[in-house]
């Protein structure tokens, strides 16, 4: 019989290899599932994790790497610091498209006046937008002790119906023919969010996603608020005694979540997506979390999952239309990842061990 | 009955359907926190019930199958949640989410090529004279049968909580699964076979909303049905009664918007789909802010157990 030991400290080796094996062990699984759905799995696991690097319009694919990673790692980070603080914000999706919404309204009504200061200002509506729509959650809990994994979730219909509205009605593009969604920004370009380096996909959202994975993990290691982020993860009770504040934390720690996807909506709709339209919000507020999991809450390592897991959604639409994989396997195989990550992560935390009375048995 | 352009009989009879999927789900999820697990992934079952109820109906022609694979398909995918959670000590709340982002997944994978077929109809429970009773048999007697098994479970839930044995051990465990296991009861033994029932019934909910409420197949048919289903939970305080009382309150407030439409109110169709989701929150609010800390939640909830000896 197999049977689990708690170690006394987690174990630094596991801490770091639980994230390769999880990523092994979804790549075998979902090699299984490809087969089942009658693709060569080696082909699409090479399709989705190779061809985008180094197959041949790699350099194209790289640009769409950094797209899609910036604004997964800009939310993930602020997620991390919740999870590490056991404060649940699972409602990141619509802090993000709330700061598209009300950074591309600042935008907009500016339209057609060129001013450098358009754009920071749009980073800043951005950034305050996704901070708002954070705070009902935040201060529902402070105030009411209202659950904020419900609350948050909840909100993220609401956004998704703004964001409809939105895009019908006060945001849809005045010489748009009548179709729905905005002006694209891409004919706008004083709140255009550039590349910085041309066609490189690295725009302000990339490099702020990278300051902001720095700063959070000098924050957590080396300041007061990250101690106190940690100490009321891990042990409750004496945060409690330290005299942590729960009130000041929940509401830090989901402030920041929300600034953090504000800014990742802002610089998405102004950036890659180019207008805002019903279908602007892709899920990127859901797979942060996988890839905060993926990272282990440490911002150094969702720069990593970051990237990895925008080489899913790059590999992943490569395999679609190479392949005909169906759209929403690459759905289930982000899931799965998180599903092997929780389950490895036992290695971490407890030793497994041969019971005593069947060892002998066993060990043949 | 006719108020404000609504017929009344018409709007009750179609709360009482709306409302069964929440009201299913929502019970399995009462009993499943009752034994301390909070298990987030009600959405994920659920639609995993949708998908595979609608398969299997449109495949063998018969409702009931539909409904049966619904239950075994959702039970079959909370057995991932109990593996992770019991054996291998994983976060409950990480976990939840997890089953939630990989059944939206794999439902859209497995619906593929089911769009747009017309499932087989789940027919009206055969009332006799019954059915035309002015007022009360639209209201009451033309509803088909998982309605009548959606209240019978609210009987069977509370009877089997409150005033059976098994009942008495699930609470236990529920409430302080350290002193649970020193009276020797198996603690996730007892949580596996509640998350398994959870899974079953939201498995089943779902499948209603595939096979009666839409019906038909859409990606994300579920639509935070399962979310809502959760804060129920919630709003009733765990218990089974108070469960049916929320489901038929947001069962009302979906099927409102409809009738609304239908009696051209000119309300924008955002505003009506935000509604439900907004007065979850306000009466969430309500609810904690009346009873301040943890309002009858079960004390061991979301806490994993695991027996050193």
């Amino acid at each position: 019989m197999l049977r689990l030991e708690k170690r006394p400290n987690p174990s630094r080796f596991w801490l770091w290899f639980t994230p390769v094996l999880a990523v092994l062990l979804t790549m075998t699984a979902a090699g299984l599932l490809f087969a089942a759905l009658g693709s060569n799995p080696f082909t699409v696991i090479r399709t989705i994790f190779w061809e985008p690097l180094a197959g041949s319009n790699a350099s194209y694919f790289r640009a769409q790497l950094f797209i899609k990673a910036a604004p997964l790692i800009l939310i993930a980070v602020g997620l991390a610091m919740g999870f590490r603080a056991g404060i649940w914000n699972i409602g990141a999706e619509g802090q993000y498209i709330m700061g598209a919404v009300i950074g591309a309204s600042v935008g907009l009504a500016f339209y057609p006046t060129e001013n450098r200061l358009i754009f920071p200002l749009m980073v800043a509506a951005g950034a305050f937008g996704g901070w708002a729509w954070a705070m009902i959650p935040a201060i529902l809990r402070t105030r009411f002790n209202t659950n904020e994994i419900l609350v948050s979730l909840m909100l993220v219909y609401v956004a998704q119906a703004i964001l409809a509205k939105a895009s019908f009605s006060f945001l849809r593009n005045p010489e748009g023919m009548g179709f729905p969604g905005s002006r694209n920004f891409s004919t706008y370009p004083a709140a255009r969010n550039f590349d910085l380096i041309e066609r490189s996909g690295l725009h302000w959202g990339a490099f702020t996603a990278l300051a902001v994975a720095v700063a959070a993990y000098v924050l957590l290691t080396r300041h007061g608020i990250g101690f106190q982020i940690r100490l009321a993860g891990q042990a409750p009770r004496a945060a409690r005694f330290h005299g942590v504040s729960p009130t000041r934390l929940i509401i830090f720690c989901l402030g920041t979540a929300g600034i953090l996807a504000g800014m990742a909506g802002i610089f998405e709709v102004s950036g890659p997506a180019g207008q805002l339209t019903e279908n602007f919000a892709t899920g990127y507020g859901f797979t942060a979390i996988i890839v905060a999991f993926l990272g282990r809450l440490n911002p150094l390592g969702i720069v990593l999952a970051g990237l990895l897991m925008a080489l899913t959604y790059v590999g992943g639409s490569l395999a679609e239309s190479r392949l005909n994989l169906p759209a929403a396997s690459i759905q289930v195989f982000q899931g799965m990842l998180l599903f092997f990550l929780l389950g490895v992560d036992v290695l971490t935390n407890y030793r497994i061990r041969l019971s005593r009375s069947q060892s002998k048995g066993a060990g043949a | 009955m006719i108020i404000g352009g609504i017929d009344i009989a018409v709007l009750m009879a179609s709360l009482m359907v709306g409302s069964v999927p929440i009201l299913l789900a929502a019970l399995g999820e009462t009993v499943v926190e009752r034994s301390g697990v909070l298990n987030l992934g009600v959405e994920g079952m659920m639609i995993i019930g949708a998908v595979s109820g609608f398969i299997a109906a449109v495949t063998f022609q018969s409702p009931i199958l539909g409904f049966l694979a619904g239950a075994a398909c959702g039970a079959a995918f909370s057995l991932i949640f109990a593996f992770l959670v019991l054996v291998l000590q994983a976060n409950q709340v990480a976990t939840g989410l997890a089953l939630t982002l990989v059944g939206i997944g794999i439902s859209s994978l497995a619906g593929q090529g089911f769009n747009g077929i017309k499932p087989p109809v789940t027919g009206a429970v055969p009332m006799g004279p019954l059915r035309d009773i002015p007022f009360l048999g639209p209201m009451l007697f033309r509803h088909d049968w998982v309605v009548w098994f959606g209240l019978a479970m609210v009987a069977v839930t509370w009877w089997l909580l409150n005033r059976s044995r098994a009942g008495l051990i699930i609470r236990a465990v529920g409430e302080n699964h350290e002193a649970a296991h020193a009276l020797g009861y198996k603690v996730n033994r007892i949580r596996l076979l509640c998350i398994l029932f959870g899974g079953a019934m939201a498995g089943i909910g779902g499948a209603y909303i595939s096979l009666v409420r839409v019906p038909q197949w859409t990606d994300n048919i579920t639509n935070g049905i399962g979310w809502i289903a959760l804060a129920i939970v919630v709003f009733a305080s765990w218990r089974p009664g108070r469960v049916l009382f929320g489901a038929w309150l947001f069962g009302g407030l979906l099927v409102l918007g409809p009738n609304l439409q239908a009696a051209e109110y000119r309300i924008p169709v955002e505003y009506l789909s935000m509604a439900p989701y907004l007065i979850t929150i306000v009466v969430l609010v309500v609810m904690s802010a009346r009873k301040g800390a943890r309002m009858g939640a079960p004390a061991s909830l979301g806490q994993n157990f695991h027996a050193s000896r």
